[in-house]
């Protein structure tokens, strides 16, 4: 027993946990076998089991039943279902498509279905059971309430509300105004730009993967890889001096995990020159700046050349630029990760004198 | 649908008829829509105001600014002395040389750091961030070393603590002789 729960503690480690995640969540992706009702319920089961299991440890109980983190617990189970039963009815449309049948929702109707009644009944019908189950939760769990706040004293470890974990974590990698301000409004303007940067008709109306399987698996990844699955680590995994802790490991106030951190600038001008870092900050930072520059001037027009030739050619020129900016952005962010994770880096760019630091 | 839609063309005017409109003139009409706004604009313009004074509160339960920390020789060489951490934000740190005065103000997002004697740094709970006991930091994500506050000799011999006066390590001014405190 002890050595499945080292072993789980060790796999949780976040650079090995979080590569698990990516080659599992690319591979499950394109796995058409996965997404039927049977591998379905096989995996809520095993989940359901898992959790019933552990329970037992008294660590691994005193995280998750937290009266702020039981929601997160029911994120999980949620966000699993809508992700299998989406995949699982594109995949079935994908079939019948092969086999040159109309897609499932053309055989349901094939007219136009109206905003009213037919959705705002249903809305009506989800925002009564969202209320009721928020009410009866509100009565049952009590609030965790903490003591008075303070400006000298914060709780150890600081978590923010379950859904800014993400950003948390993204604030561990980046400077605030980077991880708190550019990212966030990035990945909302992103969202909004969606639809006039990806303007294939493809999927309208029903589910499907193979017709737009890149856009799909791109989406899913900043969704459920950098979003959800931060929310889990921010909640499960970050404890006291947030540190990261396996599931069920003891929060050890004192756990020492060394962690020096250098920046980019010492790592070139003191490790491979063997120079002192220059004085003046642009000379010192010029390394980490045509980096920056190179990433996201000059990867662009090469990628659109050797490996994204078809895509650069039927977005044009424009909605090419918006979008491969938008995706460098979301993919910086688990390129910072690792890079933290393995070199200790700490800023690419770092101008503490403009408060500046990439 | 459609059928429901050509009913209601058909039950405005019978409605209408019922209801006997009260006659209004053109001038008194004016006249109201110029009440109604004029109410309107000002009760808006008195909450901004209201709002804005929100911003000034006749008292503020925030502790000083400066204050005195005790004698020198209260404190033991070597340490870092948390006596003044949960009323003002600040260590004072005790060195060989003499002292000064960090602020507890982590340089990622402001979070409080705690002391953790047993580690000698200083950790932020918040995104981890780490600080030597001089303040510099060496882990997580804080681009800069911890501020340090003004420090000197009171003239009843006490050492008073200034924070509203800064002193930056990136600027160069750990070298101010105000932001140390020889003994
Ligand atoms: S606020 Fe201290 S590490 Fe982010």
């Amino acid at each position: 027993m002890q050595f499945v729960k080292d072993l789980f503690n060790f796999l949780s480690s976040p650079a090995i946990f979080f590569t698990l995640v990516i080659v599992l969540f690319f591979v499950a992706l394109r796995t058409r076998r996965l997404w039927t009702d049977r591998v379905g319920t096989v995996a809520l089961v095993a989940v359901v089991v898992y959790f019933v299991v552990s329970f037992f440890d008294p660590n691994f109980k005193k995280v998750v039943t937290a009266p702020d983190n039981v929601p997160i617990v029911g994120m999980l189970f949620l966000i699993g279902f809508f992700a299998w039963f989406s995949l699982k009815q594109a995949y079935e449309n994908d079939d019948r498509m092969a086999r040159g049948e109309p897609p499932a929702e053309k055989l349901e109707t094939d007219e136009k279905v109206w905003c009213w009644p037919d959705l705002v009944y249903t809305e009506l019908i989800a925002l009564l059971v969202a209320s009721i189950v928020l009410l009866v939760w509100a009565i049952l769990i009590e609030a965790p309430l903490e003591e008075p706040a303070s400006i000298t004293v914060a709780p150890n470890p600081s978590k923010a509300p379950w859904y800014f974990l993400g950003l948390q974590e993204m604030l561990v990698y980046f400077d605030p105004w980077l991880a708190g301000v550019v990212f966030p409004s990035l990945i909302i303007l992103g969202l909004m730009a969606l639809p006039y940067i990806d303007t294939n008709p493809k999927g309208n109306g029903y589910y499907t993967f193979r017709e737009r399987a890149r856009e799909i698996a791109l989406f899913l990844f900043g969704f459920l890889v950098l979003w959800v699955f931060m929310i889990m680590t921010g909640t499960f995994l970050r404890g006291p001096n947030w540190n990261f802790f396996g599931p069920y490991e003891y929060w050890d106030p004192h756990k020492l995990v060394p962690l020096n951190n250098i920046n980019f600038s010492e790592f070139i001008w003191v490790r491979w020159l063997g120079t002192g870092l220059p004085q003046q900050w642009l000379a010192r930072e010029i390394f980490g700046i045509l980096v920056v520059l190179a990433y996201f001037l000059a990867l662009p027009p090469l990628l659109a050349r050797r490996w994204l030739n078809d895509i650069h050619r039927k977005m044009g020129a424009a909605r090419y630029a918006v979008g491969i900016v938008l995706i460098l952005s979301m993919i910086a962010l688990p390129i910072k990760m690792y890079l933290r994770w393995i070199f200790n880096l700490k800023y690419i760019i770092a101008i503490p004198e403009f408060f500046f630091n990439i | 649908m459609s059928s429901e839609k050509e009913a209601v063309p058909g039950k405005v005017p019978e409605k209408a008829k019922g209801a006997t409109p009260p006659k209004v003139s053109r001038r008194s009409f004016l006249n109201w829509i110029a009440i109604g706004w004029g109410s309107l604009t000002a009760a808006t313009l008195v909450g901004v105001a209201a709002t804005l004074r929100f911003m000034f509160p006749n008292v503020l339960f925030e502790p000083p600014s400066s204050f005195k920390a005790g004698f020198p020789d209260e404190y033991a060489v070597g340490e870092v002395d948390e006596r003044w951490k949960e009323k003002f934000g600040v260590w004072i740190v005790r060195t060989t040389e003499g002292f000064f005065a960090l602020l507890a103000v982590c340089t990622h997002l402001g979070c409080p750091p705690n002391w953790l004697a047993a580690e000698a740094k200083y950790k932020c709970p918040c995104h981890g961030s780490g600080f030597y006991r001089t303040g510099i930091n060496f882990e997580g994500p804080a681009p800069r070393p911890l501020e340090r506050a003004r420090i000197m000799l009171a003239d009843d011999g006490q050492i008073l603590v200034d924070k509203s006066r800064k002193f930056l390590w990136e600027k160069g001014e750990w070298e101010d002789p105000e932001s140390f405190l020889k003994v």
